[in-house]
């Protein structure tokens, strides 16, 4: 092919400078205002977050290295690490992991169930969707404690679920206190934290952008591959954070559905408060374990993600 | 020959709504066709179904011989340039263009290689690595045409493709468009609500009102023949003098004036006598000089524009007004607001419509 289209400009035109330039004290001046304006506005939310947050995760941090004493008491003396030494042993490495692969499990679960949903409501009309965000956020009408023991009703061995088994002839179910029904009742939980940000990337995504990939002879799967996915990844990314770290550190769901030989981290360290009253060690647990979403939160800053 | 795009009686709806009304339609090889009309009248959904980004409802659609009414657009041999171009935002030039090859399987260095011939082609050397939002409107306007160019479609199809620039830019590559489709010998077919935009790149035009095909033909052919009334006053400027057939050589006004217009239509059939003001011209009543009354009109001058190369006169008639386009003539003499005039036409200058 040879060409007849004439060059265009290769830089766009520069903006014009503005007439009068400020003066760079009155420039100053108003930067300071600005910033001191702002500050006051943030201030009960700063003052909140160092009361609430900053100063319980430093006492956290103080404990961990303190020492149990003989009574179940924590001495505020001799620091030492030897509660970040007991994450090595096999016990707390076995929770460690299990903790983490339920949670990994539960994110892509969630993460495969909310996409199609995320983008057939992305791609509904107005009032479709907005019915459709509703229906996500109704579970949370309901307390969750609640809705874990609905869920034991519904799992357990004369539950619903079971006598359907039963009546076509497969036996009784027994997802009671398994694994399986910690992660069920995981994604069941987490799926709206999947869904919203996922919705939210979808949605402002251009349609014709899709069109165009598919005028472009990309297949459906394609399309998706190369166009739908790395538009929405800010979406993915956010939806999986937002999953993982409450799933890492779940209490709840894994105490009501799951059974004894299915410890997580979020069980194991409310034993250490209150069952084997080893604060230091508890302490050390919680702090690893908000250490790590810390860092996976930050990763996903540093690699350009939008705000959650 | 082979048509490049035929359609044959191709309805499309969207639940009740008849956004393409039973149409057909032959597009040439080689050919710079306009799809020409109001928004929502139906063009840019024929497009799209030549595309494959809609299917027709009823109808056959065929491109170089081939049905292809219900394939997907990966699997027909068309490519479109999107209104507002649809640059995939999250890669460079140089990747939104080798996009078409890649998918097809061509691999990473031949679509490379071919992606940036294409961007030559469209000038925008040196590019290759920038994104699509630090482009300019008409910068991204060229990468949409590389990008589809570069997979050699056998029908280039625009969706309003100038629409977002400025009017400068817009001349430009009106120009530039055309002397590329001739270049590239393939069809391009064109949507389209600019009447003047058709007339000028176009070798043929289709006028499309609600969903309707009103008139397939050369720019020429439906400037000076228009089909009815909206076709005349869709395309350029008109005066519309109603009347009704009298016989095969005349048609009698609403103030009952007689006008020579030759028609086959049935006595008494209503049309409209569609009369470009640049083809009436004007005169002094009293001066005697007047034309033949078998095709003029009297009336009184209500306004004069001048427009340096043209003076523009609306003379008002008994019954409505009309406009009457005059070069800039020294020699011709010059009307005041209140002149009696006489407007007079050639009879064959004035087009019978259908009185829709």
């Amino acid at each position: 092919m040879t060409g007849t289209l004439p060059p265009v400009d290769v830089a766009p035109p520069e903006v014009e400078e503005d007439a009068a330039p400020a003066t760079p004290e009155f420039e100053a001046a108003s930067l300071r205002q600005e910033r001191r304006r702002g500050l006051l506005m943030a201030l009960p939310a700063y003052g909140y977050l160092v009361l609430f947050f900053a100063l319980p995760l430093l006492i956290v941090v103080v404990y961990s290295f303190a020492t149990r004493n003989r009574f179940g008491g924590t001495d505020l003396s001799g620091w030492n690490i030897d509660s970040y030494r007991r994450l090595g042993e096999p016990l707390v490495r076995d929770i460690l992991f299990r903790s983490v692969a339920l949670a990994v499990i539960t994110t892509v679960i969630c993460l495969v169930v909310a996409y199609p949903f995320a983008y057939y409501m992305a791609t509904r009309s107005e009032a479709v969707r907005n019915l459709m965000l509703v229906f996500v956020m109704i579970p949370f009408w309901t307390n969750f404690l609640v809705r874990n023991f609905a869920w034991r009703v519904i799992l357990g061995t004369d539950g619903p679920l079971s006598q359907v088994t039963e009546a076509v002839g497969i036996g009784e179910t027994r997802l009671l206190f398994t694994q399986t029904a910690v992660v069920l009742g995981l994604v069941y939980g987490f799926l709206p934290f999947m869904v919203l940000p996922l919705y939210a990337d979808i949605e402002r995504i251009d349609g014709r952008l899709l069109e165009a990939s598919r005028d472009l002879y990309a297949t459906g799967a394609q399309s998706f591959r190369h166009v739908l996915l790395p538009l929405s990844m800010p979406g993915v990314i956010a939806g999986s954070i937002l999953v993982f770290i409450p799933s890492l550190g779940a209490y709840v769901t894994p105490e009501i559905l799951g059974g004894a030989k299915t410890t997580l981290l979020g069980g194991y360290i409310v034993t250490q408060f209150l069952t084997a009253r080893n604060w230091p060690f508890g302490a050390s647990l919680s702090f690893v374990l908000m250490a790590v979403m810390l860092t996976a939160t930050i990763v996903y800053f540093r690699k350009g993600g939008r705000t959650l | 020959m082979t048509a490049a795009v035929e359609i044959t009686g191709v309805s499309k709806r969207f639940g009740d709504v008849v956004a393409v009304d039973d149409i057909d339609l032959r597009i040439d090889d080689g050919e710079f066709f306009a799809l020409l009309g109001p928004s929502g009248c139906g063009k840019t959904t024929t497009l799209r179904m030549i595309a494959g980004l809609d299917f027709p409802t009823t109808g056959s659609l065929k491109i170089f011989g081939h049905e292809v009414g219900t394939l997907p657009p990966n699997k027909r041999p068309v490519n479109t340039v999107f209104q507002n171009y649809a640059l995939f935002p999250h890669m460079n030039v140089l990747d939104n263009v080798a996009f078409g090859l890649r998918m097809q399987g061509t691999d990473k260095a031949t679509a490379r290689s071919a992606a940036t011939a294409a961007i030559g082609l469209v000038r925008l050397d040196g590019m290759e690595r920038r994104r699509p939002a630090q482009l300019s409107g008409g910068q991204q306007q060229r990468v949409a045409l590389a990008r589809a160019l570069v997979n050699e479609p056998k029908v280039l199809l625009l969706d309003e493709p100038l629409g977002a620039l400025d009017l400068k830019l817009r001349q430009e590559m009106q120009g530039e468009l055309k002397s590329l489709q001739r270049e590239l010998g393939v069809s391009f077919v064109f949507v389209t609500h600019d009447q003047e935009e058709a007339l000028t790149m176009s070798d043929r035009i289709a006028v499309m009102d609600e969903g309707r095909l009103l008139q397939i033909g050369t720019p020429e052919e439906i400037y000076e023949r228009p089909v009815n009334r909206f076709v005349a006053d869709f395309i350029g400027q008109t005066n519309l003098l109603e009347g009704t057939v009298e016989d095969g050589a005349t048609v009698c006004l609403v103030n009952g004036a007689r006008v020579a217009a030759r028609s086959d239509l049935t006595a008494g059939t209503r049309i409209a006598l569609s009369i470009r003001p640049e083809r009436a011209t004007i005169h002094h009543r009293d001066h005697g000089t007047g034309p033949d009354a078998g095709s003029a009109v009297d009336g009184e001058v209500v306004a004069v524009t001048y427009l340096g190369n043209a003076l523009v006169h609306r003379v008002k008639l008994d019954w409505m007004e009309i406009e009457v386009r005059e070069a800039n003539d020294p020699d011709r003499p010059r009307f005041a607001v209140g002149d009696p005039v006489t407007v007079a036409w050639d009879p064959s200058a004035a087009a019978l419509v259908a009185d829709r």
